[in-house]
C-alpha cells in the first residue's frame, strides 16, 4: 500500500490552476487558503499536543525528551494495527496509551533517574537513544510498512466556503482541544497539577513541602506519552502510521515547544499551530518539498533571534 | 526528646561539611544554633529535612531513626523547613504557595490558611499576586506561613532574619517567639547570634561543621567566648 504523502492531511485543494495566477479569481483563493488553514491546524494540533508533552517533561525534569515522538507512533501503531486484529477502536487506543506510558515511565526509572546528575546534553543523547530503541523495537513488533486507520466518522468531506474538510481533521482537532483543556485545568485547579507545576518552579522547596519529586518526573513522563499517544491514534487516519513516523512528529513537536518558550505549554501549543499552519501554507503555496524545512527554518530563527520563544521560556528556578 | 542527631557527618564531595554533630530539642523548646559563615548551619538543616544525605550518623524523631528516609517521608513526620533564601514558588500566588504547604496532608486546608491571614493580615491582600512579586520581610511570612500549613511537629528556620531591614528583623523574631508560645518546636539557626540566642531557651555554636559550645541562650550570651565570636563584644 502506497500511503499519502506523509503529513500532508487534507485532500488537494479544489483547484491547483488559479492559483498564483494574477488573474487568479479570488473565490478560489480564499479557498485555496482555507484548504491550507484547515490542514495546517489539523498537523498542527498534533504538534501542539507533542509541544505539551515536551514541555511537561522539561518542567519536571530539566530534561528535552526526544523519545517524545515515538509516544506518538506507539500511539498511532498500536490504534491501526489492534483494530485490524479486531480490538475495538476506544480499546485500542487506551492500549497504545498504556503502553506509550509504559514506554514513558520506564525510560525515566531506568535512564533519567539513574543519570540523575549527568548533564544536559548526556541527558538528551539519553533520550535520543531511547527513541532510536523504541522504533526499534517497534520494526521488530509491526514492521516497516505503513499501517492504515479507518476514519473515525467516514471520510466524506464537509464543505465550508469551498474548502473539505475531513471529519478526521474535526476529530483530531477536537481530541487535541479536550486534552489541552483538560491538561490546563490539571495545573492550574488541582493540587497534584500545582505540585507538578512547583517542582518545576523550585524543586528543593517542592521536597521541603513533601512533594514527591521522583513521582513528580514519573507522572510527567507518563502524562507526556499518553499525550502523545492519543494523538498519534487520532491522527493516523489521515496519515498512516509507521514505526519511523515519529521522527519527524517528535522534531516539529520540539520546534513548537522552542517556538513557545521551552516549558511553557501554552507556548507550546500555540507553537504547534503556528508550525503546523506555516508549514501548510508554504506547502500549498511554494511546494511540498519545503513543507519539513519549514519547521528547521522557524526553529533557527527562533534560536538565534528570540531563543526564549514567543512567550519566555520557563525556568527551573524560582522567578 | 523530640530530636536527637548523634555523630551526623555530612559531606559534599570532598569537603567535609559537618563533623560528627551531637544535638537534641526537646518538645517545646526554642533551640537556636548560631555559627558564622559557611559553619555549616544550612547543610545541617539540610541533612535534617534528608534533601541531603548523611555519610553517617543517626537522626531520630520521636525515637524513631529517620535518618535514611526520604524529604517527603519527613515532612509526613512533622519536620518542616523555612529554606534559606525563602525558596517561594515564584509565579504561583501566595495562596497557592501556601496550599502546597498543606500538600502532605491533604483535604480542605482552607480554614488553615484563614489562621494565616489572621497571623499576618498583609498576605491577605496579597493572596492572589505571584508570590516572587512580594517584599523580602513579606515573602518571609509566606515561607513561614506554608511550613505551618502543614502543623509542624518541628519547624526548622535558617535564617529568617537574613536581607530584612532592621525593623523587619524585629518583627521575624517576635512571629518566632510567639510560634513557641503557641506550643510549636523550633529550631532556628541564625548568624544574628544576639537576636537568636536572646530569644532561646538552649543554643548551640557550631564552627567549622563541628559543635563547639552549647549552653542555654542566656549562659551563651553571657558566655565570653560567644561575646568576642559573634557578638563582637
Ligand atoms: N552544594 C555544595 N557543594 C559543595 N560545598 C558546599 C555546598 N553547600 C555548602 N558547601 C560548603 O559546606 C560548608 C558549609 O556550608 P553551609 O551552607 O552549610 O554553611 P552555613 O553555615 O549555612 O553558611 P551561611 O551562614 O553562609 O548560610 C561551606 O564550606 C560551604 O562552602
Ligand atoms: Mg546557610
Amino acid at each position: 500500500m502506497k500511503p499519502a504523502k506523509f503529513l500532508a492531511p487534507s485532500p488537494q485543494p479544489l483547484s491547483r490552476e488559479g492559483r498564483g495566477a494574477l488573474s487568479g479569481d479570488a473565490i478560489t483563493m480564499g479557498a485555496d487558503f482555507l484548504q491550507f488553514l484547515v490542514s495546517g491546524i489539523t498537523v498542527g494540533a498534533i504538534y501542539a499536543l507533542a509541544g505539551l508533552g515536551f514541555a511537561i517533561i522539561y518542567n519536571a525534569s530539566t530534561v528535552i525528551n526526544f523519545a517524545q515522538g515515538e509516544f506518538i507512533m506507539i500511539g498511532g501503531m498500536s490504534a491501526s494495527t489492534l483494530t485490524a486484529a479486531g480490538v475495538p477502536l476506544p480499546l485500542a487506543i487506551l492500549a497504545g496509551c498504556a503502553v506509550a506510558m509504559l514506554g514513558g515511565v520506564l525510560l525515566a526509572k531506568f535512564a533519567i533517574e539513574k543519570a540523575r546528575n549527568a548533564s544536559v546534553v548526556t541527558l538528551i543523547i539519553i533520550t535520543i537513544g531511547a527513541s532510536i530503541f523504541l522504533r526499534g523495537l517497534a520494526e521488530v513488533v509491526w514492521g516497516k510498512e505503513f499501517h492504515q486507520l479507518a476514519s473515525f466518522s467516514g471520510d466524506t468531506p464537509i464543505l465550508l466556503l469551498g474548502a473539505a474538510i475531513l471529519p478526521q481533521s474535526l476529530w483530531v482537532v477536537g481530541v487535541a482541544l479536550v486534552l489541552i483543556l483538560v491538561i490546563g485545568f490539571f495545573f492550574t485547579r488541582t493540587l497534584a497539577g500545582k505540585a507538578m507545576l512547583a517542582t518545576s518552579y523550585n524543586r528543593l522547596a517542592a521536597q521541603l513541602v513533601g512533594v514527591n519529586v521522583r513521582k513528580v518526573v514519573l507522572a510527567a513522563f507518563a502524562l507526556s506519552a499518553a499525550l502523545g499517544a492519543v494523538g498519534g491514534a487520532v491522527v493516523t487516519p489521515i496519515t498512516f502510521s509507521s514505526s519511523e513516523m515519529g521522527i519527524m512528529l517528535g522534531l516539529k513537536g520540539f520546534t513548537a515547544a522552542v517556538l513557545g518558550g521551552l516549558g511553557n505549554g501554552l507556548g507550546a501549543v500555540v507553537g504547534g499551530l503556528i508550525v503546523g499552519i506555516a508549514e501548510a501554507l508554504s506547502a500549498g503555496y511554494l511546494s511540498s518539498a519545503y513543507k519539513d524545512a519549514v519547521a528547521f527554518v522557524i526553529i533557527l530563527l527562533v534560536l538565534v533571534f528570540m531563543p526564549n520563544g514567543l512567550f519566555g521560556k520557563r525556568g527551573t528556578e524560582r522567578v | 526528646m523530640l530530636l536527637e542527631i548523634s555523630g551526623i557527618n555530612t559531606h559534599y564531595g570532598r569537603i567535609h561539611a559537618l563533623k560528627s554533630v551531637d544535638l537534641v530539642v526537646n518538645e517545646g523548646e526554642l533551640v537556636a544554633l548560631v555559627g558564622a559563615n559557611g559553619a555549616g548551619k544550612t547543610t545541617l538543616l539540610r541533612t535534617l529535612s534528608g534533601v541531603q544525605n548523611a555519610t553517617s550518623g543517626t537522626i531520630k524523631f520521636e525515637g524513631v531513626d529517620i535518618t535514611r528516609m526520604t524529604p517527603h517521608q519527613r515532612v509526613a513526620e512533622g519536620i518542616l523547613q523555612v529554606p534559606e533564601g525563602r525558596q517561594l514558588f515564584g509565579p504561583l500566588s501566595v495562596e497557592d504557595n501556601l496550599r502546597l504547604g498543606a500538600y502532605r496532608r491533604g483535604g480542605k486546608p482552607n480554614d488553615d490558611i484563614e489562621r494565616m491571614y489572621a497571623s499576618f493580615p498583609i498576605l491577605k491582600q496579597k493572596r492572589h499576586q505571584p508570590a516572587g512579586t512580594l517584599s523580602g520581610g513579606q515573602q518571609q511570612m509566606v515561607a513561614i506561613a506554608r511550613a505551618l500549613m502543614a502543623h509542624p511537629r518541628l519547624l526548622l528556620l535558617d535564617e529568617p532574619s537574613m536581607g530584612l531591614a532592621p525593623l523587619l528583623v524585629g518583627e521575624i523574631f517576635n512571629a518566632v517567639q510567639g510560634l513557641k508560645q503557641q506550643g510549636t518546636t523550633i529550631f532556628l539557626v541564625e548568624q544574628n547570634a544576639y537576636a537568636a540566642l536572646a530569644i532561646a531557651d538552649r543554643g548551640y555554636v557550631l564552627e567549622t561543621g563541628e559543635v563547639t559550645l552549647h549552653d542555654t541562650g542566656e549562659a551563651l550570651l553571657a558566655s565570653d567566648r560567644v561575646k568576642q565570636a559573634y557578638l563582637g563584644l
